[in-house]
């Protein structure tokens, strides 16, 4: 809190660029940084890795690295306001809540615009608010979400949202099909389309959370002292869980479900450097960017030429963390 | 000066505080007293502001009610109930928390807070352990640092919530001596919920006797404690006796 070190994100900064560039380089043609720098730059003529370059991996790691961005940012409000460890836009449903109103949305063929297109991730952020507030409803006690409750009634959630998303699904036809990879967190609509369509959402989204670090910080001491020091509580609580939700459904949107992120990226940074929401909440946002864009390329490589969902990625990498994180959480409770 | 007249609380039906009406001075401090459950912490929260009560709750001829949470924590700060702080905070982060009603729309913190928040921390003595992580520090060393974090909010009225409950002797006494000198420096209006006695008779400069969320009686430690109102209000037989050598009551109960 104290205006020390600006070394975190000077370091996740680095880690964002690097990730950046190997997101553009890599793929099933490799081009070189050098290449990159030199074709967008404009100091080579070569069309083909232009068009590559331009209008396939330039919109994929846009998309990514704010996907990335979004879902670390709300996992960590979400974390912060539930005071719980385990709170991931993925594990506590929002996710796949507004998965299924992105599908709605879809399905009743609102994409068929640019317009239509913009309308996808307000549907997915009514339908994840609806999610989160459901859950909240069964989870808390009192003023408290103890962690059982809030993943088991995430499931629960989850779980209903997703077969009434494959309900939508396979009614539909051809068009819609696509959403089966897109749901396992793969990004299948390629352009820029989409990155225009989601970043007004997003970017609103994350300056409201990067505003709430102060208030987070409050009410990590409860909701009275959090008064006490001059909160308006309710006003506070209300503003980030629109923002996550908000984010968390831009990100959905468009990418897809993708599990974890939101959880492992929170909790590395409050390792490394501490338990100040005001740095958590940008550094995860850079931290999740960078990460998402590696998950990417992972996947983009590991079968090649296939290529692998990116929540497959997340998931594999997540869930043993995830076990790691309940345990820790089990034993000490440690912010 | 604080005056609290006709102050009700009520949870759904259920009468929490009935008819309290109190008068403390500035520099000076009051002693909430009474049984478990007879409603001390409910009248601290009741005047934080964060249970609704109904009632004329003044400071210097303001009322307090109606104002919002940042306004109010201009005026009135809280020393809570020892629970759990989170422990990844540091220190001086902590007591930085108490210049909240004083941010700006973007929340930022100014140098001057940062003055404000050291010079808190200098008064409780606790500048030494600014940079460590409040989980690190001893249940006296933190209940100083939430200390701190209410003096830093600046405000003319302090309540503190059985402060001394979890503290070995040697802090019990070195924190109400210390909240009795910033009384008195600061001039400060102060009301501390207290479970010992003995405490209350020593630094208290006026008593109210909570009992099933009535005061029972009100007035300086040697008008209220008395050994006949002491034993039937507490339901077991005590002695009152004056200190051989300081001017101070005991309250000794009695081996039944």
């Amino acid at each position: 809190m104290s205006p020390k070190s600006t070394t975190p994100f000077l370091l996740s900064t680095i880690f964002l660029v690097l990730s950046v560039l190997l997101s553009i380089a890599i793929g099933a043609v490799f081009i070189s940084p050098v290449d990159v720098w030199q074709t967008l730059t404009g100091q080579a003529a070569n069309e083909i890795f232009r068009t590559i370059i331009v209008d396939i991996r330039l919109p994929r790691t846009a998309l990514i690295l704010l996907t990335g961005a979004a879902l670390a940012g709300s996992g960590a409000a979400y974390q912060g306001l539930f005071r719980n460890p385990l709170a991931d836009p993925y594990l506590i449903g929002v996710a796949s809540g507004a998965g299924l109103g992105a599908v709605f949305a879809m399905s009743i063929q609102w994409p068929y615009s640019f317009f239509g297109m913009m309308a996808v991730p307000l549907a997915a952020f009514l339908a994840g608010l609806l999610t989160v507030a459901l859950v909240y409803t069964v989870a808390r006690v009192g003023n408290t979400v103890p962690t059982t409750n809030l993943i088991l009634a995430g499931t629960v959630f989850s779980s209903f949202a997703t077969a009434l998303t494959s309900f939508l699904m396979l009614r539909s036809n051809g068009e819609l099909r696509r959403a089966i990879g897109w749901l396992l967190g793969g990004v299948s609509i390629g352009g820029w389309a989409p990155v225009f369509a989601l970043l007004p959402y997003a970017i609103l989204g994350l300056i409201m959370l990067i505003l709430s670090g102060h208030a987070l910080n409050l009410l990590q001491f409860g909701d009275d002292q959090a008064q006490q020091m001059g909160l308006n509580v309710s006003r506070a609580k209300t503003i980030i869980l629109i923002a996550a939700s908000l984010t968390t459904a831009a990100a959905v949107a468009f990418a897809g479900i993708i599990g974890f992120v939101g959880l492992i990226v929170p909790h590395i940074v409050r390792l490394w450097w501490g338990g100040d929401y005001r740095r958590i909440i940008p550094l995860s946002i850079i931290g999740g960017a960078a990460a998402l864009l590696l998950a990417d390329v992972l996947a983009r490589v590991a079968i090649a030429p296939q290529e692998l969902p990116i929540g497959v990625v997340t998931a594999l990498a997540g869930s043993p963390f995830f076990l790691w994180v309940l345990r820790r959480a089990k034993n000490q409770g440690y912010w | 000066m604080i005056e609290i007249n006709h102050l009700n609380v009520s949870y759904s039906t259920r009468s929490i505080l009935k008819n309290i009406s109190l008068r403390v001075k500035r520099g000076e401090i009051m002693a909430l007293l009474g049984p478990n459950g007879s409603g001390k912490s409910t009248l601290i929260r009741a005047l934080s502001g964060v249970v609704p009560a109904s009632g004329s709750l003044c400071l210097d001829g303001r009322a307090l009610s109606g104002l919002d949470p940042a306004s109010r924590a201009r005026l009135v700060a809280v020393v809570p109930q020892m629970a759990s702080l989170p422990p990844a905070f540091t220190v001086l982060e902590t007591v930085l928390l108490g210049r909240t009603p004083y941010l700006n729309f973007l929340g930022q913190l100014s140098a001057n807070d940062h003055e404000i928040a050291c010079s808190a921390l200098a008064k409780v003595d606790a500048l030494a352990f600014a940079e460590r992580r409040v989980g690190e520090l001893s249940g006296g060393e933190q209940q100083r640092v939430l200390l701190a974090r209410a003096l830093a909010q600046s405000t003319p009225v302090l309540l503190l919530d059985e402060p001394t409950t979890h503290l070995d002797l040697q802090h019990q006494i070195g924190l109400l001596e210390l909240v009795r000198t910033l009384a008195r420096q600061e001039n400060l209006t102060v009301l501390i919920a207290l479970h010992d006695l003995n405490l209350a008779a020593r630094y208290a400069d006026s008593v109210a006797l909570i009992v099933g969320g009535e005061i029972k009686a009100q007035g300086s430690p040697a008008e209220v404690l008395r050994p006949d109102l002491l034993s039937s209000v507490y339901q077991w037989p005590v002695q009152v006796i004056q200190h051989p050598f300081q001017d101070t009551l005991l309250v000794l109960p009695e081996a039944r």
